[in-house]
């Protein structure tokens, strides 16, 4: 089974259909139809969809339509997904309006490997979500099938967007499906970076080469703080000289003034 | 030149403060940690007391420990931990200078120095078959002068040489389909004979030279009855085994090469004979016990192979190997439980009515039952022979008797601790009497004066160890109270013997020790093991007048379809509140956050079948239980199926008897992996009691991002089934590992990635929004770990001032994750150089302080690595801002720095886990690694921001403020005068 034999070849074939590398993501509706050329290397397939109300057995719900490409390495992947549900049949509806009420889970499974029809041995992927989370105008559902090769890891379903809580009682207008689907697969883990001598070499270096500059204040304010607190002493002081040579002159007439006295302070 | 070699190491001194913030002072050791060493429970004992000088023991233990203890003390002279796949065989010395062990089973002989265990040879035994391994030491065989050591292992016998371990002869009986069961070598005979079964109806012989090798002789004889189970020597030529019945008894002798048995009903020695016979493995010579339920009778064989019946023993516990201690004296120890103590017997073999020695002696009821006794003798000062005795009890400790008293005694259960937990001590009661404080006063000024010498650079050197021995042994840090910084507290510890201890975390005393009773041997209960510790109740607010207690989880056997038994035992006391064997199994127990008003948490227990157990089983706990019903989810995973599962409660058990809290349970969802490409191998949660103190991160540029913190992640890694196996087993091309963010809830894959070329073992730590995980590229031939951080976009929004000031913002709704997750996922891998044991990450009460990992590194120690270091956002060329924000610049490898070492100098021997606990003091936490060894100690990851360090000199600060004051006074004093004479002038 590899998507893994390599790393090349798993981004060639990956890009084939234009979309990214590694997450291959096909959004499509179930009424869209789409054209392709066959070629003998693909092969249709399907599978189905099966969903449960409550407790309930699981019952067929729709069909899952894809081809299934084989690519030169021989790992095989799907490719053109297309879904077709079935709506829902009366007895369904009541359902799952009981599911509404009860705030309960709707379920579906798909098997979990996609050639292989299920069968006693073979396991189910299975996926739930509170039924009220679906319904708006139509009943919204939202699919993302994790694949490994023909083998589907998990299926995550839900509502496209957000499930608020408290969740309301709500009916749908129309008892229509929207279905959305996303195929998504494995993608790559980041490598540990890996630097060259030269890289090395000048990062070492970088770690040499001083610091940016810094502004002439964030250098020195340790400095100029005291520097200003000692300069406005200082002018303190000197504003109040003269106040204290004044007081002096009161007592030593025969001092020589040297500034204005305002006034004359008497103790 | 010079100025700038100055301004470097200034500048290094700074990085080295800058960088580690763990690093200590060498006399920091030992003041916040403590280390204990242990052996694990012994296996087999060898006595060496021959000569004169150092009397000791050599044991090898079932943790696969070689040790040298002190007769006197019990102290560990030297210690050597094999391998976790290198079980030891068999243990003696030779030489009376070498001990040999075999291990690996049968293919590994080494011998070790006697005085200080350097290991002096070591050779590799091939063989092809696995077979029993024997290790037999001949007293008096020579080959060459040389005396050598019989192995048989692995389907082949070797003689080894016991001065440099050469193999002298081989002899394969891997192509014989033989099942060897003995060597025996006769004394002063040339001859060994290797017995055994072919299938298990033919007794085979063959008579070896002990020279050579060669064979001299093959004889075998049908046994139409069947054997089952061992043979036992009683004589060198006579044999005792069982029939496959095990009601009869048989007697092989094998003398001359003719072999000939003989049959005893074991309902002939003891009447009303029911119930399934055993032969106990203890070496007699000419007796041989056979225990038949819980009698034990002892049978003597005569030279013509009548068997008759010495004496029988009801409740005997153990008996040791003979031990001859003159002149063709044998005797050995029979041990019993009499009234609470245990009676020590001391047989001769050949004269059964004088026993040598009986003493009763106290061991303490915590002990449980004697599972080994191994005698060695002494010669006493009025020359007459006196005996001692070591004992290994059901708690896997090691007591030494003599003389009627322990001697010592070594609680080996500490070295299987299989889960921890941890207990508040109580509140220190108000009203301390005043003799107490006046000389905690005395005391307390004493002490801070001496520090202020130290301080002043005044001490002398007695005073310097004084200061030191203070520091290390502080009363303060091991009261038996809550602290104001929790530093002190109970370490709650399960051992493998289902013994209980409470540690103290200031000096790691046993404060009480606890043999639960639920999980002892009993008749309902054939192997019970110790699962879990949980916090059971922790009392706080309101019911502050209740003791915590803890539940501890076991189960009746080795299978997970056993049922299950549950203790509840109170933390201050030690005694068991109460315990209950359950009818139903437990795979899973899950704590609930939720508690009763007398602050018991709820338990839930899954069992084998999914049904949900509801623990305690009160209407109070059903109350609250009901109200959460719908909203508790758990997943179960499959790792040999590949599956993972979601479960949700659906409604009461649907069966015969109505129970009322056993519930129904519905998959919701499940995830398969497919079998040929992915395995499990690995996975991860975060810890239940985890606080995180922030969801918004402030990046640079002031910008913020939002944590996706849920608790119902599940970190899954998988590896290709071929490459699941060791290291260089697989090519990189057929080797992947993937790695998966699973929502619990949901069942919703948040994140998937492949390291391609990659494999396990996979170590991983969860925390906050993040995982880190260790495992081995193969392509780069190299150890790597990697960090995935996961953040919420659906807030991001919120960055705007605006919307939080007018409110429309949506921090305050409520999330559900049935919501499609709108996820960004940031990841990175470097390199690590270390192979990984365990990897842990720090915890503190409110989450502030920054994270430390802790990794448990193949050298057995503890290494703190920043999780700074492992950021995703780390690039090649961080910008100013990101730097400011303390963003290293990226590097290929992550650093090893030699100060981060939790442990320093130590070693926990086969180290495997480590536990943090929070302390009340946000800066700091207790982290605790256990593996053979203990080892406790408080880290600070971002320092003491919050408290002074505990040498801190208050004395020096009182002192200053009191000079301070009596400065100010006496300048203002003085001051007043000036003035005073300056207004007179």
């Amino acid at each position: 089974m590899g998507v893994t034999t390599k790393e090349k070849d798993l981004r060639l074939g990956f890009s084939v259909l234009g979309f990214p590398a590694y997450s291959l993501a096909l959004q499509l509706c179930f009424q869209t139809e789409f054209r392709y050329s066959e070629s003998d290397q693909d092969s249709k397939i399907q599978f189905s969809l099966e969903h449960a109300f409550g407790d309930s057995d699981f019952s067929p719900a729709g069909i899952f339509n894809a081809r299934l490409k084989t690519w030169n390495h021989g790992a095989q992947t799907l490719t053109k997904l297309r879904f077709s549900r079935n709506d829902f049949t009366e007895v369904e509806k009541e359902k799952f309006q009981n599911l509404l009420k009860g705030d309960d889970f709707y379920r579906i499974r798909l098997p979990s490997n996609v050639l292989i029809s299920p069968g006693p041995g073979r396991e189910y992927v299975i996926s739930s979500v509170k039924a009220r989370c679906l319904p708006r105008e139509s009943l919204d559902e939202h699919f993302v099938i994790h694949m490994e090769g023909v083998n589907i890891l998990a299926v995550n379903y839900g509502a496209p967007g957000a499930c608020p809580h408290p969740r309301q009682l709500k009916l749908p207008a129309k008892w229509s499906f929207k279905s959305h689907t996303v195929l998504k697969n494995s993608e790559q883990a980041p490598r540990a970076p890996v630097f060259s001598e030269e890289i090395l070499g000048e990062t070492a270096e970088g770690e040499v080469v001083p610091p940016p500059e810094r502004s002439f204040w964030a250098k020195y304010w340790m400095y100029l703080i005291p520097l200003g607190l000692i300069v406005m002493n200082a002018i303190t002081q000197a504003m109040n000289m003269p106040e204290e040579q004044g007081g002096g002159q009161a007592q030593q007439p025969g001092a020589v003034q040297r500034g204005p006295t305002p006034a004359v302070r008497r103790r | 030149m010079a100025m700038a070699i100055r301004v470097f190491l200034l500048s290094l001194l700074f990085l080295s403060f800058a960088d580690h913030s763990f690093s200590l002072y060498e006399d920091q050791a030992g003041l916040m940690d403590w280390h204990q060493q242990y052996i694990g429970k012994v296996k087999h004992a060898v006595f060496h007391t021959q000569k004169t000088g150092k009397k000791r023991v050599v044991v090898s233990t079932e943790e696969n420990v070689l040790a040298s203890l002190d007769l006197r003390h019990g102290q560990i002279f030297w210690r050597r931990v094999l391998g976790a796949n290198d079980a030891i065989d068999g243990v003696d010395i030779v030489l009376g200078k070498y001990v040999i062990t075999l291990s690996s089973e049968g293919s590994i002989l080494r011998a070790w120095s006697l005085p200080d265990g350097q290991m002096v040879w070591e050779s590799f035994l091939q063989g092809s078959k696995p077979s029993k391994s024997l290790l037999s030491v001949p007293i008096n065989l020579t080959v060459d002068k040389d005396n050598v050591i019989l192995v048989f292992g692995k389907g082949c016998l070797h003689a080894v040489s016991s001065i440099d371990g050469v193999v002298l002869w081989k002899k394969d009986f891997s192509a014989e389909s033989i099942e060897v069961q003995q060597i025996i070598q006769p004394l002063g005979n040339d001859k060994i004979y290797v017995v055994g079964f072919v299938g298990s109806s033919q007794f085979d012989v063959y008579q070896i030279n002990a020279k050579n090798g060669e064979l001299i002789k093959h004889a075998s004889a049908a046994f139409p009855d069947g054997f089952l189970g061992e043979v036992l020597s009683v004589s060198s030529d006579m044999l005792v085994s069982l029939d496959s019945t095990k009601s009869i008894l048989v007697t092989i002798n094998f003398q001359n090469g003719e072999i000939s048995f003989k049959k005893t009903h074991i309902s002939d020695f003891v009447e009303d004979h029911s119930g399934i016979a055993d032969i106990l493995p203890s070496k007699l010579s000419g007796v041989f016990a056979v225990k038949i339920n819980t009698l034990l009778v002892f049978i003597r064989v005569t030279a013509e192979g009548v068997l008759e019946v010495v004496d029988k023993i009801n409740n005997a516990a153990a008996v040791s190997d003979a031990l001859s201690f003159s002149e063709g004296q044998q005797a050995f120890a029979l041990v019993e439980h009499v009234d609470g103590k245990v009676l020590l017997t001391l047989k001769c073999s050949h004269d059964w009515n004088n026993d040598l020695l009986k003493e009763s002696v106290e061991v303490g009821h915590q002990r449980g039952l004697v599972h080994k006794v191994f005698i060695n003798n002494y010669i006493r000062t009025d020359r007459s022979y006196g005996f001692r005795a070591l004992i290994v009890m059901e708690d896997h400790s090691l007591l030494l008797l003599q003389q009627g008293a322990t001697v010592w005694s070594r609680e080996e259960g500490l070295a299987s601790i299989v889960d921890v937990t941890v207990s508040e001590l109580p509140v220190e009661k108000a009203g301390v009497s005043v003799a107490k404080v006046e000389q905690n006063l005395f005391e307390w000024l004493k002490g801070h004066i001496l520090k202020l010498k130290g301080t002043l650079m005044l001490a002398s050197s007695e005073d310097i160890a004084a200061i030191q021995g203070m520091r290390l042994k502080s009363s303060e840090k091991s009261k038996m109270t809550r602290d104001h910084n929790g530093f002190r507290k109970l370490l709650i510890v399960l051992t493998r013997a289902g013994k209980l201890y409470a540690l103290h975390t200031g000096d790691g005393r046993v404060v009480w020790s606890l043999l639960l009773p639920s999980l002892r041997k009993s008749g309902s209960c054939e192997h019970p093991n110790g699962l879990r510790i949980y916090q059971w109740q922790v009392p706080h607010h309101h019911a502050m007048d209740e003791n915590p207690s803890v539940l501890v989880v076991g189960r009746c056997g080795p299978n997970s379809d056993a049922s299950a038994v549950l203790s509840f035992v109170d933390t201050y006391t030690g005694k068991e509140l109460n315990s209950l064997g359950l009818v139903h199994s437990v795979a899973q127990i899950i704590p609930l956050p939720f508690t009763d008003s007398t602050e018991q948490r709820l338990h839930l227990l899954v069992d084998t079948d999914k049904h949900a157990h509801l623990y305690p089983r009160t209407s109070e706990a059903i109350n609250i239980f009901q109200r959460e019903f719908s909203n508790i989810y758990w997943y179960s995973v499959e790792a040999d199926n590949g599956i993972i599962r979601g479960h949700v409660l659906n409604r009461n058990c649907i069966g015969e008897v109505v129970d009322e809290f056993c519930f129904d349970s519905r998959e919701l969802w499940s995830i398969v992996f497919p079998s040929e490409s992915e395995k499990i191998i690995a996975t991860v949660t975060r810890k239940l009691n985890e606080v995180v103190h922030t969801q918004a991160k402030v990046v640079a540029d002031q910008d913020v991002t939002y944590k996706y913190i849920s608790k119902n992640l599940l970190f899954v890694a998988t590896a290709t089934p071929k490459a699941s196996g060791e290291i260089g087993t697989a090519t990189p091309e057929e080797a992947s590992l993937v790695v998966y963010l699973i929502d619990t809830v949901t069942g919703r894959i948040l994140h998937r990635m492949a390291h391609y070329g990659s494999q396990g073992p996979v170590h991983a730590v969860f925390s906050e929004n993040w995982v880190v995980y260790h495992y081995f590229n193969l392509r780069a031939h190299r150890y790597e770990m990697s960090v995935i951080e996961i953040y919420d976009q659906s807030r991001a929004d919120n960055r705007d001032v605006w919307k939080l000031v007018f409110g429309k913002h949506n921090l305050t709704s409520p999330i559900s994750l049935f919501s499609r997750p709108e996820v960004i996922v940031k990841s990175q891998s470097y390199y690590f150089t270390h192979s990984v044991k365990t990897i842990a990450v720090t915890s503190t009460a409110k989450g502030i302080t920054s994270k430390q990992l802790l990794i448990g590194t193949i050298g057995d120690q503890v290494l703190a690595l920043d999780k700074r270091y492992l950021d995703p956002r780390r690039s090649v060329n961080p910008t100013q801002a990101e730097r400011e924000e303390g963003i290293i610049p990226l590097t290929d490898s992550l650093p090893i720095i030699p100060q981060s070492y939790v442990t320093h100098a130590l070693k926990v021997e086969n180290l495997r886990g480590i536990v943090t606990v929070p302390a009340k003091l946000e800066s700091t936490t207790l982290a605790f690694a256990y593996g053979v060894d203990l080892f406790l100690t408080r880290m600070a990851p971002s320092r003491t921001y919050d408290s002074l360090t505990e040498d801190f000199s208050y004395a020096l600060l009182l002192i200053t403020i009191v000079a301070l004051i009596a400065a100010i006074f006496v300048t203002w004093v003085l001051s007043e005068r000036k003035e005073l004479q300056d207004k007179w002038r």
